[in-house]
């Protein structure tokens, strides 16, 4: 449609290179509020009589549209080339725990993707007390909380006894310590051991399930985690489907 | 306006068609390669979307060439993943080096040596230098050439063989096994001029269509480290161009349009 | 739309918005007879910000450290995430950057658009272009190959021939040390990204703001205000918003598809774009072979080499741009456009141009007599077309110009 308009000067009456040429001559007195009159126009270069606004519109939007898309499609790589590049996702590869000499009560700790993993090797004890400290925690059953699906449980771990879980504080990114002694006399009578942030007096227990009352709002999170074999983690990718522990 | 249409698109195109033979004429006075070398360089028949010459090429570069040269810019993972192997595969049947803990290099690495530069100037006077580039630098034709230009020179006292392609080259003939030795002989090519030809003395494991495929594959996994994009790249062009040309049929409508204003 | 109404209103008791678009965009008149060759000022606006945004997330991952620098650049050309893509976006910006201001300035030599009232435009686009020439030259160190280390150490003992024992002391003060180094690469990539395209920024809104204040030039050499309707307006002026703005829009997606042509298809043009041996890391004890500046710098080259004598070469390299800063005055011709202008001027602007391509092309080659000989005819071609320029305008020979712009 579009070359047909261009092509035919005869469907746009007042367009033919006569009436223009004669328009130039026009003497500069002429009224010019005679808005679309040849006599205004020849005035200016510009001709506005004849605009189809319809049509306008709709190249305005097309390419508007078009090289919005365009626009958008450039920014994609720009904004793409800040997310971890191949270096970054080679350092945050999974990495192998070799837990053959982690004593019961004792912790390990490496580092996946720049973050301190720990593997506690809890003692009946300390899996005796999570079911004593479940009323007052806030989220007991890691419903808000991040973990792969095989650890959403009591003791959030494929192995009962064997905790994999990230060391960071789930308020604002500090690595809480370690508090396994029972009733420790900062934390209180009641305390039953478990993890204590010092820069906000977060406290979890030994699940890394975050107690009532303390500013961090989700329990630790445990990263994803397999076993190579019984004595081998692999953290930083997924127990398989149907393959119990 | 109208009546002069065809003559302005007319001009156009003249000044495009100029425009173009000016780049052309650009692109055919091609800057030289930084290897001057007097040697004719043979071009070899890569074909950089065959993963199975890649594969064959990358098995032979981790076995002979990584020996001394290092290629730290590509990681494994990415080889593995642009050439159609697993991982597991390169992991077990590509990778000959521990890392700095001693333990094998890991997947995700760099394609780093083993050798420290240390050795490399003991050894050979200069420090071996990075393969990942050299196909940008030295372009194929010279990496194919030159891996079939050694010869047994005994005026070169420690190594014995010298190269015609880059004469003096501190590099040993490593892949003699299967190329066998050349000697350089000069020959009347029948107009009087002397011309170097290099004729196989005691052939190696491989023919001489083997030996040229061989050098080829390594050839073209060279040129695969040293723009491992490069297939994505034309890929991805091919759609941004389609749709900057249907954007131009937009903006050339929307310009007409507008332009029907202007009285000329 | 009323929202948008009273908005605007509200900016525009604050600010001069409306004021501003209407100034530049939708009031600013430009004459409507503009042909292919003015595209190309647009155009080096759309290559600025290609170099200005692609730059930033270049930066996001380079190491301006003469142990980090090269493998930082292949980190970026492998590991980054597209980063293969912003890094060939900035480097063929670089050469189209020269492309496009080189059209645009053989435009303005066609048209006369230096001549009066338009001599302060033409110094604010001359010192544009010596500000792209700075920001090249210290953009191509960054990547830390064979070629970039070399150019810059070519380039910068240039100033060594200045007498009296200054350039030795300069070139020591550039460097900051005694060879080009670490620190060199340090502060070159300081004045890079930030020092000189801060001047260069300002000196394209001084140039528009020229622009703007005298009115565009056009082929016909034809001053378009000297007509005005009744309502202020030239006759032969249309607004720049929408005529001009859709115009350069479709004229940019040409650019664009040339553009990107190269991008993916063929980014080191042929070792023109990204040379060879800059993909061999510096190595300050190896010199290559054959140095030669990227091509847009090779015309001046060709000139320095073209002198046998350092400081000779220097001063008539340094010569060949800052006689382009009179021209104004050196064309003593009251008509503006190639159109209605003489044959001599015809003749001369031919064989300048001429010239300054064959200068472009011996300069990327190796020296070689013939080479040495044809640079310095063209040399003398060079500055003989300002002499040349000098004499034949004082009583050249022209058509009449037409009262009006022709189509």
């Amino acid at each position: 449609m579009a070359s047909k308009r261009g092509k035919s000067p005869g469907q746009s009456p007042g367009r033919s290179p006569q009436s223009t040429t004669g328009d130039v001559a026009i003497d500069a007195t002429q009224d010019v509020s005679a808005a679309g009159s040849e006599l205004a126009n020849a005035e200016s270069s510009i001709r506005t009589d004849q605009i189809d606004p319809g049509r306008r519109r709709m190249l305005v939007t097309g390419a508007g549209v078009v090289g919005g898309l365009g626009a958008v499609a450039l920014a994609a790589p720009m904004v793409a080339s800040m997310s971890p590049s191949e270096r970054a996702k080679a350092a945050g590869a999974p990495v192998e725990a070799d837990i053959s000499k982690l004593e019961p009560g004792q912790r390990l700790t490496v580092e996946w993707r720049g973050k301190p993993v720990w593997i506690v090797n809890r003692t009946p004890d300390a899996l005796g007390g999570l079911e004593q400290v479940q009323s007052q925690l806030s989220d007991p059953d890691s419903e808000n909380s991040i973990q792969p699906a095989y650890a959403q449980n009591e003791t959030r771990s494929i192995k009962p006894e064997i905790l994999v879980m990230v060391g960071i504080c789930t308020h604002l990114g500090c690595s809480p310590t370690y508090r396994p002694e029972v009733a420790a006399a900062d934390l209180g009578a009641d305390w039953l051991g478990g993890f204590f942030c010092p820069c906000h007096g977060s406290k979890f227990d030994f699940s890394g399930r975050v107690y009532a009352g303390v500013p961090a709002p989700t329990n630790m999170d445990i990263p994803p985690h397999k076993y190579l074999s019984d004595t081998l983690i692999l953290v930083g990718e997924d127990q398989q489907e149907g393959v119990a522990a | 306006m109208i009546t002069n249409n065809p003559p302005i698109l007319i001009k156009m195109n003249v000044r495009l068609a100029l425009c173009l033979t000016f780049v052309l004429a650009l692109l055919g006075v091609n800057p030289v390669f930084s290897a001057g070398s007097s040697v004719a360089l043979e071009s070899p028949r890569i074909d950089a979307g065959s993963e199975k010459s890649l594969q064959r090429g990358a098995k032979l570069f981790v076995n002979y060439c990584m020996a001394c040269h290092s290629a730290n810019y590509q990681r494994y993972s990415r080889m593995a993943r642009d050439l159609g192997l697993s991982e597991e595969d390169v992991s077990e049947q590509l990778i000959f080096t521990t890392d700095a803990a001693g333990e094998p290099t890991k997947v995700g690495s760099l394609m780093e040596n083993n050798m420290t530069t240390e050795y490399g100037r003991n050894a050979f006077g200069v420090v071996p230098p990075n393969l990942a580039l050299t196909a940008r630098s030295r372009g194929v034709d010279w990496i194919y050439t030159y891996l079939k230009s050694f010869y047994l020179d005994p005026s070169r006292g420690g190594i014995g063989v010298n190269n015609t392609v880059y004469p003096g080259a501190a590099m040993p003939h490593v892949l003699w096994e299967l190329q066998g030795w050349q000697k350089k002989v000069v020959v009347d090519d029948g107009s009087g001029h002397e011309k170097v030809k290099l004729e196989l003395m005691s052939p190696g494991t491989q023919s001489v269509s083997e030996y040229d495929q061989t050098v080829t594959d390594i050839t073209n996994f060279l040129a695969y480290m040293a723009d491992p994009i490069k297939q994505t790249r034309h890929r991805i062009g091919m759609f941004v161009l389609l749709f900057l040309f249907g954007l131009l049929g937009i903006a050339y409508m929307l310009k007409k349009e507008y332009w029907r204003d202007v009285v000329h | 739309m009323s929202k948008l109404n009273d908005t605007v209103a509200w900016i525009d008791q604050r600010f001069p918005l409306t004021k501003l678009l209407e100034e530049h965009i939708t009031k600013y008149y430009a004459p409507k007879n503009f042909n292919f060759w003015y595209y190309f000022g647009a155009l080096s606006l759309l290559v600025l910000i290609i170099q200005i945004v692609t730059g930033i997330f270049l930066t996001m991952n380079y190491k301006p450290d003469g142990e980090l620098a090269f493998a930082s650049v292949e980190y970026i050309m492998r590991d980054v995430n597209f980063g293969w893509l912003i890094r060939y976006m900035h480097s063929t910006g670089a050469s189209m950057f020269f492309v496009v201001v080189y059209l645009h300035m053989f435009r303005a030599l066609m048209y006369g658009s230096y001549q009066k009232p338009r001599e302060l435009l033409w110094i604010f686009g001359m010192l544009i272009y010596v500000c792209l020439m700075a920001e090249a030259f210290m953009g191509y160190l960054l990547p830390w190959g064979q070629m970039s280390y070399w150019g810059a150490q070519v380039i910068i003992s240039l100033f060594g021939a200045i007498p009296f024992g200054i350039g030795d002391a300069l070139t020591l003060w550039l460097r900051g040390d005694y060879v080009v180094s670490d620190a060199t690469l340090n502060r070159f990539f300081a004045l890079h990204v930030i020092a000189v395209p801060l001047v260069l920024i300002g000196l394209v809104v001084a140039h528009i703001m020229a622009l703007h204040e005298v009115g565009s030039n056009n082929p016909d050499g034809v001053d378009i205000k000297a007509l005005k309707n009744s309502q202020g307006i030239p006759k032969d002026g249309i607004p720049f918003h929408p005529y001009y703005t859709v115009k350069d829009f479709m004229g940019a997606i040409v650019f664009l598809i040339v553009f990107f042509t190269i991008v993916f298809f063929m980014p080191e043009m042929g070792g023109y774009f990204l040379e060879h041996a800059n993909f061999v890391p510096a190595d300050p004890l190896k010199t290559p072979e054959h140095i030669a500046p990227v091509w847009y710098f090779t015309p001046f080259y060709a000139i320095l080499r073209a002198i046998p004598s350092k400081l000779g070469g220097v001063i008539a390299m340094g010569a060949a741009i800052v006689v382009l800063f009179f021209l104004p005055w050196i064309d003593r011709g009251k008509v503006r456009s190639i159109r209605y202008r003489s044959t001599a001027f015809k003749v001369l602007l031919f064989s300048f141009v001429a010239a300054f391509i064959v200068l472009g092309y011996f300069g990327l080659q190796p020296v070689t007599d013939a080479g040495k000989w044809i640079s310095r005819i063209c040399s003398l071609i060079y500055f003989g077309f300002f002499v040349g320029l000098f004499i034949i305008s004082k009583n050249e020979k022209t058509k009449p110009v037409p009262e009006r712009v022709t189509t």
